[in-house]
């Protein structure tokens, strides 16, 4: 009797293998190498691999002035950067002291909503695609198009805006820009609705999704899940609301929220955010308050150009701000906010010069591939997929 | 923000109450920070999270810093988040080159990823941690790349070599020596110190001058 327990354990090991996934893999969202341990076809461990865009931003802003530092923050979620770099701000802002006037703040709003609708469409259009779908994706990328031609209008650049700076923003929309904004978001909303015609009945896609990879309330806060991902378990948490920053107590919005805390529940929260988002978009159009964009202090933002043509004080103020740069009190903060992702977080010490002495950047994404482990058990292979597009990684972010 | 400071205070008296001697907090700046040892860590973590008067249910994030000149050089942080209050707070360990932090993974399992990112990054050592591997750096990396001692360039680069068809390792060579810009002095205008007047003896100071 023994003997043959043995022996069957002996072959059970035999049929147990592992399979790489990755880390060039078009459904990794990047370079994810995932070990994956497989009974069969049922995935026993998940290992996932990280690191493979380890680019040290952490290290290099400590070697760079504070200004110097907001273009990393770009480079980090690539997909929706502005929001990174109003974190980023926000932190700075703390440590000085200083508040942005009100038509900064509401810029901020404006085009950080605009960017969570950037990243949710990204990712609702690639899980699609992970899962089966083609067209969303074309789609999507003419909605993502014009958004981008947005950023290009404000900042000049369509990816990689370093538009928030602390202080404010680096210049004002240019004229006749919230006209166009305003006719992009009234007819966005048919463009969800073509997308959920789409997707949201969809047989296939439901069969993917639905009672896959389920995170319950209790795992989503084990797991330290944040942002639409602790929403989809039916958690009402969402820091523009419960810790607001940037004037987003003026906006009227809803929380949406899953009840099964699945990869469709997780879907349908980031279609519902969008929502949300026009609606804020809207109301900050209408509200806009007119006035300066970046707080009136010379030894932290730089003069206007037509002053520095006739003040040599200006001229002075401009140099020093771009070569030395600003001094931050000494301290300590921790700035969160709600990212397109979940909750960003810059933990920033000053020593009292012109470079951050640490900053330590919390990006949502670590915490939720780490869970993946515990959501892929028992699941089979081709639901890595389906769970790896829906907790929305972007390795920018997750390797720093 | 004022309104959330007041009830950090108000949490003050319970957080000194529910961790009695195994802790110290204070209210610095609008941060809640607690001062932990080591080997109560985990008995403070645990209060935190399961004390109906804290509520700190949520590890936010762990990470740490480094202060060469200190005798305990690192800070390791732990950032706890309570939903039920909408309140944060800052949990502080201090630990040398040798000490040693048991792991938080018993209490939350997000822990693993985070202490292993800081074993990665300080070479602070987590004991008992079920996976202590490095987690974002190269494999074989040696070193550990956010102390203050670590260069930024790093020690090694790679590249592909056409003859052995393959990546390899090589020490780094810069074409330019890298430039640290010091920018703290100019307003404040040149101290008088010229090259090798360190080794005179100080000048007599005048007496009965104004």
């Amino acid at each position: 009797m023994s003997e043959i327990l043995v022996k069957d354990k002996n072959s059970a090991e035999i049929e147990n293998y592992t399979l790489n996934f990755g880390p060039q893999h078009p459904a990794a969202h990047g370079v994810l190498r995932l070990v994956l341990e497989m009974d069969g076809e049922v995935i026993d461990r998940c290992d996932p691999h990280i690191g493979l865009l380890h680019r040290g931003t952490e290290k290099l802003i400590e070697y760079k002035t504070y200004l110097q530092a907001v273009p990393y923050f770009d480079r980090l979620d690539y997909v929706s950067p502005m929001n990174q770099e109003q974190t980023f701000s926000i932190a700075v802002e703390r440590l000085l002291g200083i508040t942005p006037p009100k038509r900064a703040q509401y810029i901020r709003v404006l085009f950080g909503e605009m960017t969570r609708i950037l990243n949710h469409i990204m990712n609702i259009a690639s899980y699609a695609m992970d899962v089966g779908a083609m067209t969303p994706f074309l789609w999507t990328f003419e909605e993502r198009e014009k958004i981008m031609g947005f950023y290009d209008e404000v900042c000049g650049a369509r990816m990689h805006a370093n538009y928030v700076r602390p202080g404010g923003v680096s210049q004002d929309m240019p004229a006749g820009l919230m006209d166009r904004i305003k006719l992009w978001a009234d007819a966005y909303p048919a463009m969800i609705d073509d997308l959920e015609g789409l997707l949201t009945e969809n047989r296939i896609f439901k069969q993917r999704t639905v009672d896959i990879g389920v995170v319950s309330k209790e795992q989503a806060i084990a797991w330290s899940f944040t942002g639409p991902n602790i929403r989809a378990s039916g958690i009402p948490w969402d820091l523009r609301k419960s810790q607001p920053y940037d004037s987003y107590e003026d906006f009227d919005f809803d929380i949406p929220i899953g009840k099964h805390g699945d990869c469709y529940d997780r879907y349908l929260v980031r279609v519902e955010e969008m929502r949300q988002s026009v609606r804020i978009i809207q109301q900050c159009l209408e509200k806009m308050p007119s006035g300066p964009v970046r707080v009136n202090d010379r030894k932290i933002m730089s003069p206007p150009r037509a002053e520095m043509k006739t003040s040599m004080e200006a001229l002075i103020h401009h140099f020093k701000l771009y070569t030395e740069g600003f001094k931050v009190p000494e301290g300590e903060v921790y700035a969160a906010t709600e990212a397109p992702k979940g909750e960003f977080g810059v933990y920033l010490v000053s020593d009292g010069t012109n470079k951050p002495y640490r900053c330590r950047i919390r990006a949502p994404g670590f915490t939720h591939l780490e869970g993946m482990d515990a959501m892929l058990r028992g699941h089979m292979l081709a639901d890595v997929p389906a769970v790896l597009g829906s907790i929305d990684i972007v390795f920018g972010e997750v390797d720093r | 923000m004022t309104a959330s400071i007041d009830k950090l205070q108000e949490i003050v008296a319970p957080l000194g109450a529910a961790l009695g001697a195994h802790a110290t907090c204070e209210l610095k700046r609008g941060n809640l920070i607690v001062f932990a040892k080591p080997e109560s860590i985990i008995k403070v973590l645990t209060t935190l999270r399961d004390d109906p008067r804290l509520t700190f249910d949520q590890l936010i994030d762990i990470t740490a810093a480094d202060y060469p000149e200190r005798a305990e050089r690192f800070e390791v942080v732990y950032f706890l988040l309570s939903m039920k209050q909408n309140l944060r707070v800052m949990v502080k360990v201090l630990t040398g080159e040798e000490g040693v932090i048991p792991t938080a993974c018993g209490v939350w399992p997000s822990a693993n990823w985070l202490e292993r990112e800081v074993w990665d990054m300080y070479g602070v050592y987590f004991s008992d941690h079920p996976d202590l591997r490095r987690i974002l750096t190269d494999y074989g990396f040696e070193g550990h790349p956010l102390r203050k001692d670590f260069p930024l360039t790093g020690y090694v680069e790679v590249r592909y070599d056409e003859d052995q068809k393959r990546v390899i390792y090589e020490p780094v060579k810069l074409a330019q020596d890298f430039r640290r810009f010091d920018f703290l002095s100019p307003w404040e205008g040149i101290q008088k110190i010229l090259p090798g007047d360190e080794k005179a003896p100080p000048p007599p100071s005048k007496q009965g001058g104004t």
